[in-house]
């Protein structure tokens, strides 16, 4: 009985961490055209990893839905982009990626985590 | 609402829901006169309208059709925002007050020992009946923490939802199974633990809704800047004062401003004169003289006359719209220590998650019985105590009331970065032309030889002078304009290069220039000499005149420092920071200014082009150094600094080789810029400690590291509770940010 108990509790932290942290298979989109849309809702970015290609103009259409406060802002901190969301009515974030890379797009806490990953 | 009538519009209806929506809205808008085309895009909710009809009524045609319609410019964003806000608000309050009375009912059934016991049939009813009520608290009063837990997990994501819905999630759980297996668990471990869920369920959104209101103050400056903007302006049309919406204004309208009240745009005056109180954008308490010509800027507001202006920027081009974007953009960035902590917050969760097994297996392996209480207990209590949101708002909720702080005192911060790093200043380098001093040389002495007048003096040397272009004989016109004197016409002007000028006055010759120029041409200086080296001593230019080989009198120049410039560079200085001022003027005239302002030290003879270096030179010794400039000349040297400030003219907020801009001219700017970064420094060191100390101390305790030691457990009711007031802590420590004065 002990045994098992403690194998479990072993897997259920395997688990944690391959589900959390080594699983990389995340909600991916590539822009098609030059806009997409960004649903923000219930804690997460639909789609969180987006495909862009440098130097080609992109919109992120952030569509909020969630009444949480910790949803209003959304914050790319390495391009110095920012912008309030207001609820239910699409913000359209226009720019152009000039640098290869992978930047992180998150809520003002941090929370709310997305990447926006520039080919 | 907005009424223009563009060829091409989008607007956002956030209830299409199926195929047949779109339909219904295609007619809908199809009917409307002036439409040409029209197309809904199901995936994107937008409608999309070709055609000369107005935006407003395209809204209404959509709403009479059973949707909701928005324009997707966000104009009005900032009321709506509060209003959905507020609505947030309510509603937690609301599930607050139901989850906290369906507890209360529960403990005192608990409590009073009211329920029959588990073992009996009955017994199993009523508590069933209870699990019943504590499910309907969770799902109506924190549904939204398991539907979120639920989504994030599949996008392999975990965040406080995850902890709130795991923790009370397994209480229930455990009880329900408890109620309907009374027999699989010992007598002393037959326990339930549903106003455990509840409660904490209600100490949540308590805490929501507190964080909501305080997180509301936090933004008060941006709304206070909204504020400033009036609702309607009064212009000229056909020749008649009409009362219009601010964004009917277009440029080159004609505005009529009377005393008492609000500039709606910017514009340069045209009629009138006045006095305009600008200091809810540039911090200047002194009201700002305006006459023809001068600049006026929408938000400020009319103290005295009535005049009338040229809307020269409108909309969003106007000074406070810029300021406002400013604002917010520099609000929403994140400067270095906050990195840390958005780096363990994106470990956070799952970290909990994993002592929380860990808790598991040492009650099991090692705890006393009965051990099924005890590991609940503690399990939950370690994942209802873990705060992600305390970490994650430490930084971010200082920046806002930080920056929106400075701004108050016109004081616009660029970047969360610039905050923190002017706050660990330890140099701070003044330009002095424009800076310590006006800019603006002006005639501060007249000297007259005997047999002459100082209008005599002044109208002839500013009768030659009105034909240099030195800035110097800028000066001399200037003072004998505002004497009101009446220029006479020279002949035969003449530059004496380094020297001074010649021209014949009448038929007599003039001489306007140094001592040097005097002694060459044989002239007898007397008093004025000695009159000349006390000036030169207070920083002053000396010019002196003479009219037919006779000396007329002597005009000393000089570039004003501003009157409070002494004052705050003692008050950087009483910081603990070096003051530096750095001058293309000669060692003496800066010595000079540097020895009446009292600055530290200074660095003379620098060329335009050599500002910059300085600076490095600086940086090289280990200093951290801000260069103050009018960001314009210095553009390099302000880049090239750990923080560069332009001290502006009013309202020139757009200066981008400036991470602080200072809306008015005086040097205090800089003190309190200084001033509020340590402040909000030190508020985020503090909110990021508690953050951090909270969560490193609560969650062993709530663990039950202290039960071998002293028998202590932490009830998880309490961890819900500390949780909750965790980041109310923080963001009322933020808060406290806006009474501090500089």
């Amino acid at each position: 009985m002990g045994i098992v108990v403690n194998l479990i509790g072993v897997l259920l932290i395997v688990f944690i961490i391959w589900w959390f942290w080594l699983y990389k298979k995340q909600s991916e989109a590539t822009i098609q055209g030059s806009s997409i849309d960004i649903i923000v809702d219930s804690g997460i970015y639909e789609p969180s990893v987006i495909h862009a290609k440098q130097g080609q103009e992109i919109t992120l259409r952030f569509i909020r839905k969630d009444s949480n406060p910790c949803s209003e802002k959304v914050l790319f901190n390495d391009l110095d982009i920012s912008a309030d969301l207001p609820i239910g009515k699409p913000h359209n974030l226009t720019f152009t990626p000039d640098e290869k890379g992978e930047f992180e797009f998150t809520c003002q806490m941090a929370m709310y985590r997305g990447k926006l990953i520039v080919e | 609402m907005n009424t223009k009538t563009d060829k091409y519009q989008r607007l956002y209806v956030s209830d299409i829901s199926c195929a047949s929506c779109v339909n219904t809205i295609e007619t809908a808008v199809r009917a409307l006169p002036g439409v040409e085309d029209v197309e809904v895009n199901f995936a994107e909710r937008t409608v999309n309208v070709s055609g000369d009809v107005a935006e407003d009524v395209l809204i209404n045609a959509i709403t009479k059709s059973g949707y909701t319609a928005s324009s997707l410019e966000d104009n009005s964003e900032d009321t709506s925002k509060e209003n959905q806000e507020l609505a947030h608000y309510k509603e937690l309050l609301k599930k607050t007050i139901v989850a906290g009375v369906v507890s209360l009912v529960i403990v005192a059934v608990t409590m009073l020992d009211l329920l029959p016991d588990l073992t009996t049939f009955k017994g199993q009813f009523s508590w069933g009946v209870i699990s019943l009520l504590a499910l309907f608290v969770l799902t109506y009063a924190g549904g939204r923490f398991f539907t979120g837990a639920l989504k994030s997990f599949k996008n392999h994501n975990a965040n406080m939802d995850t902890l709130v819905a795991l923790g009370t999630g397994v209480a229930w759980l455990y009880s329900t199974f408890v109620v309907i297996f009374p027999g699989s668990v010992s007598e002393i471990a037959r326990h339930v633990y549903f106003d455990t869920a509840t409660l904490i369920i209600a100490f949540i959104n308590l805490g929501s809704a507190l964080e909501m209101r305080a997180r509301g103050k936090t933004s008060e400056a941006i709304k206070r800047l909204i504020g400033l903007q009036p609702k309607t302006a009064r212009v000229l049309r056909e020749g008649n004062e009409v009362d219009i919406p601010i964004e009917q204004v277009v440029m080159d309208d004609i505005v009529r401003v009377r005393p008492g009240e609000k500039i709606p745009v910017d514009g340069e005056l045209t009629e009138g004169s006045s006095h305009v109180d600008e200091s809810m954008l540039t911090g200047e308490p002194i009201p700002v003289s305006k006459k023809i010509r001068d600049k006026v800027v929408g938000g400020s507001v009319n103290k005295s006359g009535s005049f009338l202006f040229k809307a020269t920027h409108i909309g969003k081009d106007t000074a406070l719209s810029h300021i406002i974007d400013m604002v917010r953009k520099a609000q929403n960035t994140k400067p270095e220590i906050g990195r840390l902590a958005d780096k363990v917050s994106s470990i956070f969760v799952p970290t909990v998650m994993i002592i929380a097994v860990l808790t598991m297996h040492a009650w099991f392996n090692f705890g006393p019985d009965p051990k099924l209480t005890y590991i609940l207990v503690t399990t939950v209590a370690v994942l209802i105590i873990a705060c992600p949101c305390a970490l994650g708002l430490a930084t971010p909720i200082s920046v806002m009331v930080g920056v929106g702080k400075a701004a108050e005192y016109g004081v616009l911060i660029r970047k969360g970065d610039a905050l923190q790093k002017a706050g660990q200043l330890t140099t701070v380098v003044l330009d002095k032309t424009g800076t310590i001093t006006e800019g603006k040389p002006v005639v501060t002495a007249l000297e007259t030889s005997e047999g002459s007048s100082e209008e005599e003096l002044l109208t002839i040397a500013a009768s030659v002078e009105v034909n240099s272009e030195h800035p110097l004989a800028e000066a001399v016109v200037e003072a004998s304009k505002e004497k009101g004197l009446e220029l006479s016409s020279i002949e035969s002007f003449e530059a004496i290069s380094g020297h001074g000028v010649r021209a014949l006055y009448g038929q007599k010759e003039v001489l306007l220039g140094n001592s040097k120029l005097m002694e060459d041409k044989g002239l007898k200086l007397g008093s004025l000499q000695s009159r000349s080296e006390e000036l030169s001593k207070l920083g002053q230019t000396v010019i002196f005149a003479s009219l037919d080989g006779n000396p007329l009198g002597l005009l000393g120049i000089s570039d004003p420092i501003k009157t409070d410039s002494k004052d705050a560079i003692k008050r950087l200085q009483h910081s603990g920071i070096k003051v530096v001022m750095l001058t293309g003027d000669n060692r003496d005239t800066a010595g000079t200014v540097a020895n009446l302002v009292g600055v530290d030290d200074f660095i003379a003879e620098v060329l335009p082009q050599d500002k910059a270096n300085e600076i490095t030179k600086l940086q090289e010794r280990g200093e951290k150094v801000a260069m103050v400039g009018d960001g314009i000349n210095d553009a390099p040297a302000l880049a090239g600094a750990d923080v560069g400030f332009a001290i502006g003219t009013g309202t020139d907020v757009a200066i981008e080789s400036a991470d602080i801009t200072l809306m008015r001219g005086s040097l205090n700017g800089v003190a309190d810029a200084v001033a509020i970064s340590k402040a909000t420094l030190r508020n985020i060191k503090e909110n990021l400690i508690g953050a951090f100390g909270y969560n490193t101390l609560a969650i062993p305790i709530a663990a039950g590291i202290l039960y071998p030691f002293t028998g202590i457990l932490l009830s998880p009711i309490i961890a819900g509770a500390a949780m909750a007031l965790s980041s109310v802590t923080v963001v009322t420590n933020a808060n406290r940010l806006r009474w501090f004065k500089p």
